[in-house]
């Protein structure tokens, strides 16, 4: 007899509940990360995932190679100029419903590096969830951020979610690092715009637009 | 550390052209000899075809500061596989016209040095067959290790 006999037995056929629960539960009990390390933090990332410290334990283990796969994005280390637009099309190439982490002092507010070669803050080219403090963080505070997201999760709705973060994920601060397919009305608007866009598209795009 | 025979292939130098060589200096082992920037490409040719100098190791620009004059200078070092000797060149240039013929065509890995050099210092090398940024975005303002170039760098990329 198994844990699903009892729960047959004890709760009726049919059982009332909100969407954004239910949905909400089955989003934050698999948080897939991205891997994207950038410096020491992504250290202390990986061993949020060892035996220790078992990140396992929140559903947050899976590390996906590809962003398609990813749920979220952990900004682990300090963000370059150059890489900017890198970790912009990583971000914009995660389907939604998707969050970002900026773990470490680096990467929340360019550290110790307050120079032309850093972007001071991931918040600058992506809406950041959770900032976490450290130089590197430990990886229990790694562990810390994911149970917040999962709160914060847990607080969000549904339809809200699509309508407000389809408008913010398409803003940008440090220029050069919004997308511009080439051959797109986006490209004309672009070349008037204060916020300089790459417009360089990566193999998978030029194959699609063609 | 003996450095008689580095100053031998100077000498040998100054035989073939008496123009070719500056200036001379010797320190910690070390043999720098100072070249005017029109015949470094002579020069070059000349140390590796028949002296046997057949590795650029390295390349490198540096900017002596604002107030200096000649402000730039690029830095040649040269390793010989044959004869495991090292031989430094060093060309001067001014803040007005930091131009110097490219070495592209007596060695091929002075192709991405001297970009680099390009990149961060503002050193034009001329005849180089694509000089372009190669370490810092390719719309970036400025030269980022020269003196008078603001840590933080220029607007808007500086973003304070």
């Amino acid at each position: 007899m198994g844990l699903e006999n009892n729960i047959w037995e004890s709760l009726p056929d049919v059982v009332t509940v909100k969407l954004d629960a239910v949905v909400n539960w089955a989003r934050k009990s698999s948080i897939w990360p991205a891997t994207f390390g950038l410096a020491c933090c992504a250290i202390e990332m990986m061993n949020s995932v060892s035996a220790r410290n078992d990140l396992s334990r929140f559903g947050a283990e899976t590390f996906r190679a590809s962003p398609r796969q990813a749920d979220v994005m952990i900004v682990s280390g300090r963000v370059s100029r150059k890489m900017a637009p890198v970790l912009r099309r990583i971000y914009d190439q995660m389907p939604e419903p998707k969050w970002v982490i900026s773990m470490g002092a680096c990467a929340t507010s360019g550290g110790v590096f307050d120079n032309y070669a850093i972007v001071q803050g991931v918040d600058k080219v992506v809406p950041v969830d959770i900032y976490i403090p450290g130089c590197p963080p430990r990886p229990e505070m790694l562990v810390h951020a994911i149970m917040m997201l999962q709160e914060k999760i847990m607080k969000e709705s549904v339809k809200d979610r699509r309508d407000t973060f389809e408008k913010e994920s398409r803003q940008s601060i440090v220029p050069g690092t919004l997308p511009i397919t080439e051959g797109t009305v986006l490209e004309e608007l672009a070349k008037n715009s204060e916020v300089k866009p790459y417009t360089v598209p990566s193999k998978h795009e030029r194959r699609r637009s063609s | 550390m003996n450095t008689e025979v580095l100053h031998e292939f100077v000498n040998k130098l100054k035989e073939e052209n008496s123009a070719w060589v500056v200036d001379v200096k010797d320190a910690l082992g070390e043999v720098t000899a100072i070249v005017p920037c029109e015949s470094i490409v002579d020069v070059c040719w000349v140390l590796k075809t028949t002296h046997g100098f057949d590795l650029l190791a390295d390349l490198c620009g540096a900017d002596r500061g604002v107030e200096e004059d000649p402000r730039f200078e690029v830095n040649y070092h040269l390793f010989s596989t044959k004869h495991h000797n090292r031989l430094r060149l060093k060309v001067l240039l001014t803040e007005d016209e930091p131009n110097v013929k490219s070495v592209v065509s007596v060695w091929k890995t002075a192709n991405w040095l001297e970009r680099e050099t390009y990149d961060l210092v503002g050193v034009n090398f001329e005849g180089h067959p694509d000089l372009r940024r190669i370490l810092l975005p390719s719309d970036f303002d400025g030269h980022a290790l020269r003196k008078d170039y603001p840590l933080r760098g220029y607007e808007p990329y500086s973003l304070t």
